[in-house]
């Protein structure tokens, strides 16, 4: 539902989705390749969640980014720009020919989101305020009897940020129906397991005790991402959580789970058995 | 003379400017002391209380901003700097018209003692990029630049006060966004005050005449933008500058004024401020008395300053 005239599927086709968020790695790993820096760990495991929303679940209009009934995404988590980059390209709101220029200088795609960027809300890499930014906008969308939604993806080590709970207890207070978070609960932050650095479960229940709605889903499933934001929609009086419980560097073996590829970028031999895990170029 | 808090003209500026329908209003539990209460009470839908959570007030802010709003986000002075960070990475970074309307600055928040005062604030948003930063003199001037704000795209930082303070301008006087005010002239020195210090300048400015001295007083409302060449003339034709304010001496209005004439035309200049000191608790004369931030302090340094010409 990228464009309302044209449709970029016209189906929930999980297969196709798929294929998308292949491409979208593809493309993650070759620019963070490419740019010598970056975070490909948190910026593969929530490719299938960014490509969903962009391809399967929000109202957006790539041709007109600013359509005053869009829905809105904030990436809180600011690190996996690349995803949101590549995804935002392969929607068509900028050439896909840019992805290779992330973090250049005089580059349109900066390190982390800028609102600078065709279909980017707000600037966003300094963990904590995505999630009240959110809230803000869902707010005014209210306030304004809009159906517009709006959805925020968080880190799972960006919930030790204070913020993210001052915004929890105001999307719970002002009853934020219109606003969806997703967690991106791949278990590890730059120092170790989030378990380790700084305990977050039962990370459901705090949610819930906060007055949320909270779904735990397989956040590299496609059909379960699908299946909880649906979900979301029908809640009402109460904002909704998904729990997405991801892989860490999904979709390239020797990345996944380790925590060093956080913020590492891929070698000459890496990028190489990481593209043919991902089938091409 | 008449005497008028700047928050009690904040509170009223608000009420004027609810008619607009795309301003919000966001309070962080302090509503009833920075007046927003006025407004929360008239339009109730267009209030937000985010509770004592001032990080939150300035995200929330921000997204009101996205979504095409006018948010005025409220809390004391102090408590606003504890978002630094979200004031410089999301609403100064993008440039969000949000305007940052704070209360009790400098040291008016007098018996709370010094966790309650500011003195540092005017440093703190100064060296953002794209941060305007605006102390009005008196309630007048709050009411003229509140409204005006709405109608200027991009952030603000606008310090406001507790205390009631001489009014010093009339309904005829017109606010005009970065423009030096000047109020009395002069050819010996110029005495450029901002905010609560603007009428002991003028104070000031009458003792120093019956001495002889013709003290030149310069109301600064926008500290950044800084009325660069206001102040340069002012140097140039005066041949030396003091600068009050109720703020550190460190990254005020001294340190901006400093800064212009250091590369353009430095004069003789001496900063009123609080001297790298926290503050504490007592009336707030008493503070200003103890901190130095008098008109006795004021035409003491003319008097020097004339010496080192």
């Amino acid at each position: 539902m990228c464009d309302e005239t044209e449709p970029m599927i016209t189906t929930n086709d999980i297969s196709l989705l798929e294929q998308r968020a292949r491409t979208i790695r593809k493309h993650v790993v070759n620019m963070i390749f490419e740019a010598g820096t970056g975070h490909p760990g948190g910026s593969l495991s929530c490719v299938d969640i960014i490509t969903v929303l962009y391809f399967a679940h929000m109202n957006h209009n790539p041709s007109d980014p600013e359509w005053v009934n869009r829905d809105v995404f904030i990436l809180s988590k600011g690190h996996a720009a690349p995803t949101l980059y590549a995804t935002l390209a392969e929607c068509g709101y900028f050439p896909v020919d840019e992805l290779l220029s992330l973090r250049k200088l005089g580059c349109l795609l900066q390190g982390h989101p800028e609102i600078s960027i065709p279909g980017i809300e707000v600037s966003t890499g300094s963990l904590g305020q995505g999630l009240s930014i959110s809230c803000g906008i869902a707010l005014a969308a209210k306030m304004d009897i809009k159906d517009s939604r709006v959805f925020a993806l968080i880190g799972d080590g960006e919930c030790d940020e204070g913020l993210i709970w001052e915004a929890a207890i105001l999307a719970s207070h002002y009853k934020l129906d219109n606003l969806t978070a997703i967690i991106d609960r791949n278990g590890l932050q730059i120092d170790g397991p989030t378990e380790k650095v700084m305990r977050l479960e039962p990370i459901a229940g705090k949610w819930r005790e906060f007055g949320w709605h909270v779904i735990e889903i397989d956040g590299n499933k496609i059909a379960d991402i699908l299946g909880s934001l649906e979900e979301a929609k029908q809640v009402k009086g109460k904002p909704t959580l998904i729990v997405a419980h991801t892989l860490k560097g999904k979709g390239v073996s020797f990345m996944e789970w380790i925590c060093a590829f956080h913020g590492k970028a891929l070698n000459k031999d890496e990028i190489r058995l990481a593209l043919q895990e991902l089938g091409g170029e | 003379m008449e005497l008028k808090s700047t928050r009690d003209a904040y509170g009223d500026a608000l009420l004027t400017l609810g008619e607009n329908p795309h301003v919000v209003v966001l309070d962080a539990d302090l509503s009833v002391s920075t007046q927003t209460s006025k407004f929360g009470a008239r339009f109730p839908s267009r209030f937000i209380n985010v509770g004592c959570a001032e990080q939150n007030l300035m995200g929330v802010a921000a997204g009101f901003a996205i979504a095409g709003k006018i948010p005025f986000a409220s809390t004391y002075a102090i408590f606003s700097m504890r978002a630094w960070e979200q004031i410089r990475n999301t609403i100064a970074h993008d440039k969000l018209s949000v305007k940052i309307a704070v209360s009790h600055a400098g040291l008016t928040n007098a018996p709370d003692g010094a966790s309650h005062q500011a003195l540092e604030d005017i440093a703190l948003m100064r060296v953002i990029p794209n941060m305007c930063v605006i102390v009005p003199c008196d309630a007048v001037e709050a009411m003229c630049a509140i409204i005006s704000e709405t109608s200027r795209k991009g952030p603000a930082y606008i310090r406001l006060n507790r205390s009631k303070t001489p009014v010093i301008f009339d309904e005829k006087y017109h606010f005009r966004f970065g423009d030096a005010v000047p109020l009395t002239d002069g050819d010996d020195l110029t005495l450029i005050a901002t905010g609560t210090m603007v009428h002991k300048a003028l104070e000031a400015s009458d003792i120093l005449k019956k001495e002889k001295i013709s003290a030149r007083v310069i109301n600064i409302h926008t500290i950044k933008p800084l009325d660069e060449g206001a102040v340069i003339k002012a140097a140039r034709e005066t041949g030396a500058v003091i600068t009050i304010e109720e703020h550190s001496i460190f990254g005020g209005l001294g340190g901006a004024v400093a800064e212009v004439l250091a590369e353009h035309y430095p004069v003789p200049m001496k900063i009123i401020g609080v001297r790298d000191v926290f503050g504490e608790s007592g009336e707030y004369e008493e503070l200003l008395e103890k901190f130095g931030l008098t008109t006795t302090n004021i035409v003491a340094s003319a008097r020097e300053i004339m010496r080192r010409k």
